[in-house]
């Protein structure tokens, strides 16, 4: 804990940085989007092995029902977002880079879209294993952006107890509000879904972390909260990146999870509030995920906000219905500061999307993304959140002395926050350095 | 909707306010009181060598920018902060042609050499002006009066010595100034070799001898805590530089008070402010840990004041910045930060 706790009593972690935040759609109500007319559902949506398709081109499907199971344990199912016809399956491209297998499904356009496939279960019978088994079959996925399989997160690693559950409510990234709504719209279903994830790990207490500049959703969720309830809300210092698992952990209760090591190693298992607010819906009813809340927002929108979307919506169809201006722009899939920049307008929507950002930015031939060398001004050695020296790490990358970064300058431990081009007064790209090493250390190991 | 052009780039997709060419422009802001304060003091001689020697920089700076192919580098400012700090070292009735060669060795030698911005192990100020203390040893330290009468309609007799000459002697001409008991040493000198110590209020407001822009410790320190202020200085270094100079100077105070400086005096006097606030705090040649600016700041405080105590020289805030530079590289090495989650055991 810094000083800052210290000082103000108020929670965090050192080093870090404070983005402008332009949290300008925290005020928009949840708002659910026209469907499209062709949802495109890539196979894998998630981290861990893609999903088996179930369906055939041409098939009837109805919305809820699945459409692709999962690929053994370390996968996730997929559900049909919406009541229509399997046009084909081919390749497509996807927010993570390389194209893909995808599902692309024809919507009718005269259906009334109602969830027409549920198997509604009573869940306090259920055991831990059994819960976890159920939250497989939701497809559930870290919603917050990393689309890890949420199952795989509350099995508890042989030998590994956790104490606590800590529901991430930080929302760092600049822009992203979704979260934000989500904890103010469905409190219920979120301290719903607390309940079921503190039961599937054995964690006896449940904190839920929130950044001071969402208080509002602090009392929403405290007034929400019984008396002697094991679930906490608190409140975490406004700062990037708050909301990276490591931080908030470190925030909340001063404890560091190990180089290399899993939150499990430290008692912990952390959850967005999106995911366990799915989790709560969907679990008792039986369903699948197939939507979720998305923040529209950027200089370029013409009517920013917080809007529900069938997954495998196109960013072209959001677009349109948010609509957009500027000749020259940049669409972002997730916060500016860690999300990609898609360059197809047919890339969908998948389960990890937090949000559509469009920035109008300062062209790449503007003389205000000049690249200087480095002055070794130490501003990224005191933004590094993993206290790494990112001055030195860069000017290796420049050697591409990729082996010894890894080895002597703990490369791996950098999960690409961006920090360190955020301050970086020479435009140093450093995080696109760190990946090209990563990728490059990655593949002469195999 | 019309169909837009997709700028494609890798995130992070925003940035913080301010480059390169913007810290070293608020470094020059920082400067330019200083160098107004010294003009005060010595008159258009300070005006001329400011002028020179930055001139001289910039050239220099051009030139090599056009051997080695590359666009000018002007921009960034940061020959501009060589030129302006090399000639606040300097003494005010310095020879402007040696002034010439100072700015040249400064970017030939301390930054184009290496590669130019970013690159050089040492701060290029410092280089041109140990190459000068070497060549002319005299010269540079001549020193001259501070708020000598007709300062703004002559020059000191030395500032115009012409090229390749040694600069007359300023005997004659001191007299006819008339500042009374002007001894031609700095404050340094007269406590290090006649045991006189000056009072801590002249050294803190400037009415003293010595380089051109070393004399106002008060303004130094003020201009240093805007920059520190606005975050394009590390307040660390400095800080550490002035902890390390005052405890080292208090050690010896206490052993034997008539024979050491009192740290104050050892603070204010000298070159130890510019030094810590302009010189130590460069960047470049400063390291990136958080202990190794520790250290890095109290090792140049500590070996300036040994320097001025037990060396033939009464000044070594030059030779302790430079001797940190060169062990900034070893100082980063061995001062790695521990990264978030290693060595600690965990509750």
């Amino acid at each position: 804990m810094g000083l800052i706790d210290l000082l103000f009593g108020l929670k965090s972690f050192t080093h870090g940085i404070h983005p402008p935040y332009h949290k300008d759609t925290a005020g928009k109500p949840i708002r659910r989007l026209p469907f499209p007319s062709q949802l495109v559902l890539p196979l894998n949506q998630h981290i861990g092995k893609p999903a088996i398709p179930l369906v055939r081109k041409g098939r009837e499907v109805v919305r809820g029902e699945p459409i692709a199971k999962a690929d053994g344990h370390f996968s996730v199912p997929l559900h049909a977002p919406a009541t229509g016809r399997v046009r084909t399956i081919e390749l497509m491209p996807t927010p993570r880079g390389p194209k893909s297998d995808a599902i692309i499904l024809d919507v009718y356009e005269g259906s009334t879209q109602e969830v027409l496939w549920k198997q509604p279960r009573e869940m306090s019978d259920l055991s831990a294993e059994e819960i976890i088994r159920a939250i497989q079959e939701t497809g559930m996925v870290g919603l917050g952006g990393a689309a890890f399989p949420s199952h795989i997160k509350l099995i508890i690693p042989e030998g590994k107890q956790v104490d606590t559950l800590i529901i991430n409510g930080c929302e760092c990234e600049p822009y992203l509000t979704c979260d934000h709504r989500i904890m103010l719209e469905h409190p219920k279903a979120l301290i719903q879904g607390i309940h079921y994830a503190m039961r599937a790990s054995g964690a006896s207490q449940a904190v839920i972390g929130i950044e001071d500049n969402k208080m509002d959703a602090v009392e929403v969720l405290r007034g929400n909260l019984s008396k002697g309830s094991p679930v906490r809300v608190e409140a975490v210092e406004t700062k990037y990146p708050q909301g990276s698992e490591k931080m908030l952990i470190k925030s909340l209760l001063n404890r560091e999870v190990p180089a290399g090591g899993l939150p499990a190693d430290v008692g912990v298992v952390v959850n967005n509030v999106g995911t366990l607010a799915g989790l709560g819906h969907l679990l008792p009813e039986g369903r699948g995920l197939i939507e979720r809340v998305i923040t529209v927002a950027g200089p370029g929108i013409v009517k920013p906000g917080n809007y529900l979307v069938p997954l495998g919506t196109p960013v072209r169809h959001i677009l349109q219905q948010a609509g957009y201006e500027g000749a020259r722009t940049e669409f972002i899939l997730g916060g500016p500061m860690m999300g990609p920049a898609v360059s197809a307008m047919d890339t969908p929507l998948t389960k990890g999307t937090s949000g559509l950002l469009v920035l109008n930015e300062p062209s790449i031939e503007e003389e205000s993304n000049k690249i200087w060398p480095c002055i070794r001004c130490a501003r990224c050695v005191s933004a590094c959140p993993m206290y790494l020296n990112p001055s030195m790490l860069g000017q290796m990358a420049a050697k591409r002395k990729y082996e010894e970064m890894a080895q002597d300058y703990h490369l791996n431990d950098c999960f690409e926050c961006g920090c360190c081009s955020y301050v970086c007064p020479s435009n140093i790209p450093l995080v696109q350095y760190f990946r090209i090493a990563k990728a490059i250390n990655r593949e002469q190991a195999t | 909707m019309s169909k837009p052009t997709i700028e494609l780039r890798t995130s992070p997709h925003v940035h913080a306010d301010g480059d390169v060419a913007k810290i070293m422009r608020n470094v020059v802001y920082a400067l330019l009181p200083i160098c107004a304060f010294t003009i005060w003091q010595f008159g258009i001689s300070a005006l001329a060598l400011l002028f020179v020697v930055t001139a001289t920089c910039l050239l220099s700076e051009r030139l090599f920018n056009h051997l080695s192919s590359q666009p000018s580098s002007l921009s960034d400012w940061s020959a501009t902060i060589t030129g302006l700090l090399l000639a606040l070292t300097l003494p005010p009735g310095f020879p402007l042609w040696m002034g010439v060669v100072a700015g040249f060795i400064a970017i030939a030698l301390g930054k184009a050499l290496f590669g130019g911005l970013g690159m050089n192990a040492m701060n290029p100020a410092l280089i041109g002006r140990a190459f000068v203390q070497a060549a002319f040893p005299v010269a540079i330290t001549t020193w001259t009066p501070a708020f000598f009468e007709g300062r703004f309609s002559r020059f000191i007799p030395t500032t115009l010595t012409p090229p390749f000459l040694q600069s007359p002697t300023i005997g004659e001409w001191v007299a006819e100034v008339k500042v009374d008991a002007f001894s031609g040493a700095t404050p340094l000198a007269l406590q290090k070799f006649e045991g006189v110590q000056t009072d801590i209020l002249e050294l803190l407001l400037g009415a003293t001898a010595g380089s051109a822009g070393e004399t106002s410790a008060l303004l130094i320190l003020i201009c240093g805590l805007y920059l520190a202020a606005r975050k394009m200085l590390d307040w660390r270094i400095p800080t550490m530089v002035m902890l390390g100079a005052a405890v080292t100077a208090g050690i010896f105070f206490v052993i034997d008070p008539a024979r050491y400086p009192d740290p104050l005096f050892v603070l204010f006097s000298g070159g130890l402010m510019l030094g810590a606030w302009f010189m130590a705090s460069d960047m470049v040649g400063s390291p990136v840990t958080p202990l190794g600016v520790v250290i890095y700041g109290l090792m140049i405080g500590v070996i300036t004041v040994i320097i001025r105590l037990f060396g033939g020289l009464t000044e070594g805030v030059m030779y302790a910045i430079l001797l940190g530079n060169a062990a900034t590289p070893l100082i980063d090495q061995i001062t790695q930060p521990r990264v978030f989650g290693q060595q600690r055991a965990n509750k």
